[in-house]
């Protein structure tokens, strides 16, 4: 073990933890991980004893698991001794001092993107001026968030302030054993979003829209928990259309949701991390757990999500259809250039009477990329009548890509009714020449053709989302033809 | 307006023109007709500039311009279009956004301003009565689930929109029940003016007689062997391609 993390696992364990953490305030961990560890992470945020003893357990159990070979993607082994679990956010004076210190190909594709010049400078992780004032539109949908009874604000803040709903319903639905990726995430998870929406109450705006800026930093083993009370509703936004920076090359979030009767949470994600140079180099590995459970009849979850970045996405949301009457939703757009692997998809698990589930996913392959849709279709003994409709789509464009479907069906109640259908087409040069015939140059022709192919997800974006999905998926492609 | 000379084009290494001259003017209707595998398609295909035909040799000049060294959407932008034989769907892609793409792209190019929503909409309702289209049409994915008739009004409402300065129609009659041959040709002619030049590929006399062209071009070999004026067109009707290229290769 890396005698650096010893020495700062003895001083954790010990009486001086308090004294300790503001000594240290600046600092980044070496990297390694054992429990002494875990053990900092907890202390940082003067964590509840309950959730030390949680990520404890977890951590236990992620060292006996394997890490998950199945999915279709290759890359070398990740080495996690190898990662600093802890790094301080960075000092204002180690930043960029204006946009000019930053990448110009950044600044380009946000130009391109149509990103306020003041949302520019914080995510390429410009000092952010006086001028700016993001703290007070922040206060403003707080102050109605409140007066709604909506609870939003960072894990870590859960912990201190609804410790009873964070015990209940943390790990609930992601359990830390689940599989490897959301093992470690449940040992050493840094921060997230929670949401609470109680009884009745549909929450008066979409989250984290106007939160996208703070949202950031959130760290690479995030974890995000949404609990919607019997009968309300909410709709959650993640990510952003602008390519961010980040120094860390594993990502392992969890995302758990937790639906009662008559609930509804809708969360939308637009994920363009990184995804590497030309060639590969570089590119973050997006390893993903998220899940949702319809704990109550007539529950209802939707997953929509737009992947365009990481040099790897392995990610599954799913959703456990436990109430009677309830419905499962999964749109996706997957889309992988140059030598981007992705392997996603979905798993609804039908376990109440009547359930029903949608899966509509689009994966669109370009330059060398591979892309895989692996779905798993369960419908449990008691699930009578149950219903699964599943569309997969893929779009081929040039012939060093490839395209891979996995569907899975597990039918254990004859009652049961399942549709699939999939297709693979190509970009056809017809469908290029025709649309430049008519005046289109090729990349707008491209991105035309693309986004309506991937039609039918992008309108379970919510609108503003939307229009920045479109305009992604064509930077997306530049130089993808011709 | 379009001077093509001696214009020579391999497809796969196949010599499919050999030679061909042609000379288009302002405000005049061309037909060129042909037998099968004539070179009819690939004459328009060169014009428009689409991929996979080789020019060995010639030229083909538009308004003074090197035709052949310009872009498939550049030569758009230049007023040059083509009414596809067979047009293609394009799924997900509503009729109006193409056209609205298309139609501001050359505008720029023109130094225009772009057409905003309200402007854009009043001309599209009224092209749409030149071919007597309802407006759904504009709403639904491009030429998805269209019949064979739609595709091809489509297409003449697409060119009413563009307002070309040479429209090459390839086969825009084949396919077509008389009706629809009929609101056809009425949009083409009701397009038909001083500065707008029309190409009509077509191998039947039928369209002939509603579409009245200035010049009759017959193609065989990958040549022009015989020009003349819409009599010619009857004659052929009467006799066949084989009178042509009978008389072809007795004087070759």
């Amino acid at each position: 073990m890396n005698t650096a993390v010893k020495e700062l696992g003895e001083l954790v364990g010990r009486e001086y933890k308090e004294g300790f953490v503001t000594d240290i305030e600046a600092e980044t961990l070496p990297p390694g991980l054992d429990e002494s560890v875990i053990r900092f992470l907890s202390a940082k945020k003067s964590e509840p004893d309950f959730i030390l003893e949680w990520r404890l357990e977890a951590f236990r159990r992620w060292q006996e698991m394997d890490k998950p070979e199945w999915a279709h993607v290759h890359h070398d082994p990740i080495d996690f001794q190898a990662i600093s679990y802890y790094s301080a956010p960075k000092r204002d004076e180690d930043r960029p001092k204006s946009l000019d210190e930053v990448d110009p190909k950044l600044i380009e594709t946000y130009n391109k993107l149509g990103i306020p010049l003041e949302e520019q400078k914080a995510l390429a992780g410009v000092a952010v001026d006086a001028v700016f004032d993001s703290v007070s539109v922040t206060t403003t949908f707080k102050d109605k968030l409140a007066e709604a009874g909506v609870i939003f604000c960072p894990l870590s803040e859960a912990m201190a302030n609804h410790p009873e709903l964070v015990r209940e319903y943390l790990g609930s639905v992601v359990p830390a054993s689940d599989n490897f990726y959301a093992g470690l995430n449940s040992a050493v998870f840094t921060e997230g979003s929670f949401v609470y929406v109680p009884k009745g109450v549909r929450c008066p705006m979409e989250l984290s829209t106007y939160f996208r800026i703070n949202a950031l930093n959130t760290g690479q083993f995030e974890r995000t928990l949404i609990i919607a009370d019997e009968g309300s509703y909410v709709s959650y936004l993640e990510g952003c259309t602008a390519p961010m920076r980040d120094e860390n090359q594993l990502h392992a979030a969890v995302v758990e949701l937790v639906a009662m009767k008559d609930a509804q949470i809708k969360y939308s994600t637009v994920q363009n991390w990184y995804p590497g140079d030309e060639e590969g180099r570089g590119g973050i590995y997006n390893f993903v757990t998220k899940r949702g459970a319809c704990r109550g009849d007539n529950a209802k979850i939707s997953w929509t999500q737009v992947e365009t970045g990481s040099a790897i996405t392995w990610k599954y949301p799913s959703v456990l259809l436990e109430g009677n009457h309830s419905t499962g939703e999964f749109y996706s757009v997957a889309l992988t250039n140059n030598c981007q692997q992705a392997d996603t998809g979905t798993k609804m698990v039908h376990i109440g009477e009547h359930t029903s589930s949608t899966i509509i996913s689009k994966g669109i392959s370009a330059g060398r990329g591979q892309n895989a849709y692996r779905g798993l279709v369960k419908v449990l003994k008691g699930a009578k009548g149950a219903r699964n409709y599943s569309q997969c789509d893929s779009l081929l464009m040039g012939d060093r890509c490839g395209a891979h479907t996995f569907p899975y069906i597990e039918v254990k109640n004859p009652s049961a009714t399942i549709e699939h259908e999939a297709s693979t087409s190509k970009i056809g040069e017809d469908q290029l020449f025709y649309c430049r015939q008519r005046g289109l140059s090729e990349e707008d022709a491209v991105s035309m053709i693309v986004n309506g192919f991937c039609k039918e997800v992008f309108r379970e974006l919510p609108m503003e989302f939307a229009v920045e999905a479109q305009k992604l998926l064509g930077i997306s492609l530049e130089g993808a033809v011709g | 307006m379009l001077k093509i000379s001696d214009l020579k084009v391999t497809v796969d290494g196949k010599a499919i023109l050999n030679g061909l001259n042609l000379e288009v003017g302002p405000g005049e209707v061309h037909a060129i007709m042909g037998p099968n595998g004539s070179g009819k398609s690939t004459l328009a295909n060169v014009i428009a500039g689409r991929e996979g035909y080789e020019v060995t040799d010639g030229s083909v000049s538009f308004l003074e311009n090197d035709l052949l060294e310009m872009a498939p959407e550049e030569r758009a932008h230049e007023g040059v279009f083509l009414a596809f034989q067979y047009p293609v769907e394009i799924p997900g892609v509503a009729n109006i956004a193409l056209l609205k793409e298309g139609l501001n792209a050359a505008r720029r190019h023109r130094g225009e301003k772009e057409l905003d929503a309200l402007d854009f909409l009043k001309l599209v309702r009224e092209k749409l009565k030149l071919v007597e289209m309802k407006e759904e049409f504009l709403y639904r994915s491009v030429n998805e689930g269209f019949s064979g008739g739609e595709k091809k009004r489509n297409e003449i409402f697409q060119m009413a929109m563009l307002e070309p300065r040479l429209a090459v129609l390839d086969e825009t009659d084949s396919g077509l029940d008389i009706d629809a041959l009929k609101i056809v040709a009425g949009g083409v002619n009701a397009l038909r003016s001083e500065d707008r030049s029309v190409i009509l590929v077509t191998h039947y006399q039928r369209l002939l007689d509603y579409i009245v062209p200035d010049y009759v071009h017959v193609l065989a070999g990958g040549r022009i062997v015989r020009s003349g004026d819409k009599g010619l067109a009857l004659d052929l009707e009467e006799r066949g391609y084989g009178w042509i290229e009978a008389g072809d290769s007795a004087t070759a």
